[in-house]
């Protein structure tokens, strides 16, 4: 058997060889391009070069995301000697338009659209996470290996102690990106204190059940960058002492799970996973675990259950997972986007990665940018940052001469932001306080022909058909609230309907088992807080106008059962 | 799978614990619910069942303690020291009712027509919670009764999906013939994956899941009222049997 890889050696043999191209041509082949035809865009190139004698001279890359969905596919050049050029739109014709006059006659710029650095979007970014998206071939280790790559876990297995590692990762400020915020260092001490029964591993996870509409952050980060992920959870498992990892996606990405599957074997045929890497006394076992389609199994409880192949419902807590989870061993569960910060951390140590963001939220958050806006697709943007910033600078306001209206962060489980919180900086603690969260990502921006009640509609709708029945209050208290919900859209509610929902709301959140069910009423409460006047425009306006005659019980306005909770 | 909270242990309880204002000792490794029914302090509850593990799903025994920003389980909290329990506000009464009116909204909990009416713990939780009228929206599902079991019926209008059948199946007899299938309002009790009970091979017959539910969601053949046979003699004998002397010399009727 070989040994383990030369990583020096690798990234000297992968620049040389780009050093013989003298462009590069980097098609994204991310979920969104590809569905916009970037397949197709890339066999246009491959063939046109074919036909040329210039092809031995362009090196044609399917690459990771770029972020600026809306304008995809896009097409990424990067010629010896100049400026990389990002061209947009690429359909056939334009492909073939770039290979002609870019790539075959070497012209400067071919007469095809192309994003300008300098434009917000990509100017006000900072990336972390993101940092190979859109420039590696992600099915490549040595694309990876050169772009730094697998350095941090080497420089940890040779000179750092794992107690050193959760240090840095302490040092560094890092909260869990999964929405919560719990600082990762001492999820990792927890892991790390933990004894497992003789014979028996302990285990990390890499979370990527992603489920909020309209988020595709970890997505993203596993299709583009999968190494990424798997050196973090490397890190992770060595600062802990795990030995098995599992990496748990949901069946709705398969494009991410064929990289990560690919990544896996490469790793470990390099040595960088399965016994010994990189020469150390390490191991590190690693598995794919695809999710079935349950919304509920991105609960660290959930998951764990469907990954022993149990139905995934949610299990009362305490104990812990790091206590007892998996196989009733200790477990530790990491979101995808937070494992993949800790390359950064190790690589270029902590205090670089805490001089981004804020005090309280430290370093970069990755954002999907949705709905009704110029620029829609993925940010990466330092902690801190405005909501007014990412929705008027990059992404570039909203479209067809509308207004904004509200921006909702966090999904289900989040909230609505109205515009006069558009200055408040975008952090766990200041979305925490307007009656939203950071969630996993998701930003979605409505315009003024939005109704904020139908908003409301929509994520119960998403929380009842996601609830997986284990509880009382959330398994017949969501089918309830969206029933008021409904009938208020359709114009049917009256006043009763209104304080039933938010008594019911309010239930459902104190007494609900899971995450899944104490956070399903937030949508209503914060379209409640910001935009209560829209319900009760929707209100019948009889029932307002006219109250009940006399005798007749309207059960909606009797205190008969004490104050709201 | 969640154990039960650990039995009390050591000779005399030892922790002191406030439980609804007043000073009380709780076993070390108590849980809540063990406490307040140790000292007669009622904590509603639905999904427990002594013996069983803890399921945590109907959510009635939430309690409010001193420190703790949610609400947590009588059944699944160990005490600890120092502990400031409330079982019994305002807040949580309303939460309680709200739940009871939920599961009653979910099925259909007709007791005039149901084998259990008099003998049914959501019927006692409904009373005590001061269920005076169902809130919400009825659901009214319809579901095909399983009566195809030779001594037992299965009627899911009435299912609560407390799971103390599937776990007394599993935990006690060590059958698992019960488990739920599907998700969210769809969840549903099937025997072995979905057959018709009386087609479950696994079944033992032992008739626990029947004793353990708390509703008339699994019954026994032959108790309902229509079930009954009517035996007008029979009254007829008991009216006067005791003046004349019959009640010990009167022969079995024969069927």
């Amino acid at each position: 058997m070989a040994g383990p890889i030369d990583l020096d050696h690798v990234t000297s043999l992968e620049r040389e060889a780009r050093s013989r191209y003298s462009h590069r041509a980097l098609v994204c082949s991310s979920t969104a391009c590809l569905s916009a035809g970037a397949s197709g865009v890339r066999a246009t190139l491959e063939s046109d070069l074919e036909a040329s004698d210039r092809s031995g001279d362009v090196q044609v890359v399917a690459s990771g995301c770029p972020g600026l969905c809306s304008r995809g596919p896009l097409v990424r050049v990067e010629s010896r000697g100049r400026e990389p050029t990002l061209y947009e739109h690429v359909d056939e014709t334009a492909a073939s338009t770039i290979a002609q006059q870019h790539l075959i006659e070497d012209q400067d710029r071919a007469e095809v659209s192309v994003i300008e650095p300098s434009l917000p979007f990509y100017a006000k970014q900072v990336k972390v996470v993101l940092r190979n998206a859109g420039l590696i071939d992600p099915d490549r280790l040595e694309d990876y290996v050169a772009a730094g790559g697998y350095r941090a876990l080497s420089t940890a297995l040779r000179t750092m102690t794992p107690a050193q590692v959760i240090d840095e990762v302490d040092a560094s400020g890092l909260r869990g990106r999964g929405g919560a915020g719990y600082p990762t260092a001492r999820k990792w001490r927890l892991l790390h204190d933990a004894v497992a029964d003789p014979g028996q591993p302990k285990y990390v996870i890499a979370n990527g059940d992603e489920g909020d509409p309209g988020a595709y952050m970890d997505r993203t980060i596993m299709d583009s960058d999968p190494h990424r992920v798997l050196e973090g959870l490397s890190l992770a498992a060595y600062a802990t002492g795990a030995s098995k990892g599992y990496l748990y996606v949901r069946a709705e990405y398969p494009l991410a799970i064929e990289r990560l599957e690919r990544a896996i074997r490469s790793a470990k045929r390099a040595k960088l996973l399965g016994r010994n890497v990189l020469g150390s006394d390490f191991a590190l076992d690693v598995e794919i675990r695809v999710g079935a389609g349950a919304f509920v199994c991105g609960e660290e409880t959930a998951l764990m259950a469907s990954i022993e192949g149990r139905r995934g419902l949610p299990e009362l807590r305490p104990p812990y997972p790091t206590e007892r989870g998996l196989w009733q061993q200790p477990t530790m569960i990491n979101n995808v986007e937070t494992l993949a910060n800790i390359p950064a951390i190790i690589g270029d140590g902590a205090a670089a990665f805490a001089a981004i963001g804020t005090p309280e939220s430290r370093g970069t958050k990755v954002f999907a940018l949705a709905g009704s806006l110029e620029n829609t697709g993925l940010i990466e943007v330092p902690m801190g940052i405005s909501l007014r910033e990412i929705v008027f600078d990059m992404g570039g306001g909203i479209p067809d001469g509308r207004t904004f209206k509200a921006a909702q962060t966090g999904g289900p489980s989040g909230g609505c932001i109205p515009e006069r919180f558009l200055d408040s900086p975008v952090d766990y603690e200041h979305l925490q306080e307007l009656g939203s969260m950071m969630g996993s990502g998701g930003l979605v921006v409505m315009d003024d022909s939005v109704s904020m009640p139908e908003v409301a509609r929509f994520y119960m709708e998403f929380c009842r058909d996601e609830s997986c029945g284990k509880c009382a209050p959330c398994r017949v208290g969501t089918v309830k609230m969206f029933d008021f919900l409904d009938r208020i859209c359709r114009g049917d509610g009256r006043p009763r309907d209104l304080w039933h929902l938010e008594s019911l709301c309010k239930t459902v959140r104190a007494t609900s088992l899971c995450g899944l069910g104490q956070s399903a009423p937030n949508p209503v409460f914060s379209t409640l807080d910001h935009f209560r006047e829209e319900y009760v425009e929707l209100l019948r306006e009889e029932s307002l106008a006219a109250p009940a005659p006399d005798g007749v019980v309207d059960r909606g306005s009797l205190p008969t059962w004490g104050d709201d909770a | 799978m969640n154990l039960t909270p650990p039995r009390p242990s050591g000779p005399r309880p030892n922790v002191p614990v406030i439980l609804d204002g007043e000073e009380v000792m709780a076993f070390d490794g108590e849980s809540i619910l063990d406490l307040a029914r140790r000292l007669g302090t009622p904590i509603p509850t639905l999904c427990y069942l002594d013996g069983l593990s803890v399921h945590g799903g109907c959510r009635l025994c939430v309690v409010e303690v001193n420190g703790d920003s949610r609400l947590p389980l009588a059944c699944a909290t160990p005490v600890t020291s120092e502990m400031e329990i409330r079982t019994d506000t305002s807040s949580l009464r309303d939460h309680r009712r709200r739940v009871v009116e939920l599961l009653f909204a979910e099925g259909n909990h007709v007791c005039a027509s149901c084998v259990s009416s008099g003998a049914c713990e959501l019927q006692d939780l409904a009373a005590d919670s001061n269920v005076d009228h169902i809130h919400y929206a009825l659901e009214f599902p319809r579901i095909d009764v399983d009566a195809s079991h030779p001594k037992y019926v299965l009627d899911r209008e009435r299912c609560v999906l407390c799971t103390r059948c599937v776990r007394v199946c599993d935990e006690v007899e060590g059958a698992h013939v019960w488990d739920i299938a599907q998700r969210g309002n769809r969840s549903t009790l099937v025997a072995e994956l979905g057959k018709p009970w009386g087609e479950a091979s696994s079944c033992t017959w032992c008739g626990k899941c029947v004793l353990v539910c708390p509703t008339g969601a699994l019954s026994f053949k032959g108790r309902s009222t229509g079930e009954m046979r009517h035996d007008p003699d029979i009254v007829a004998f008991l009216a006067s049997a005791r003046d004349e002397g019959e009640w010990i010399d009167r022969e079995e009727p024969s069927p």
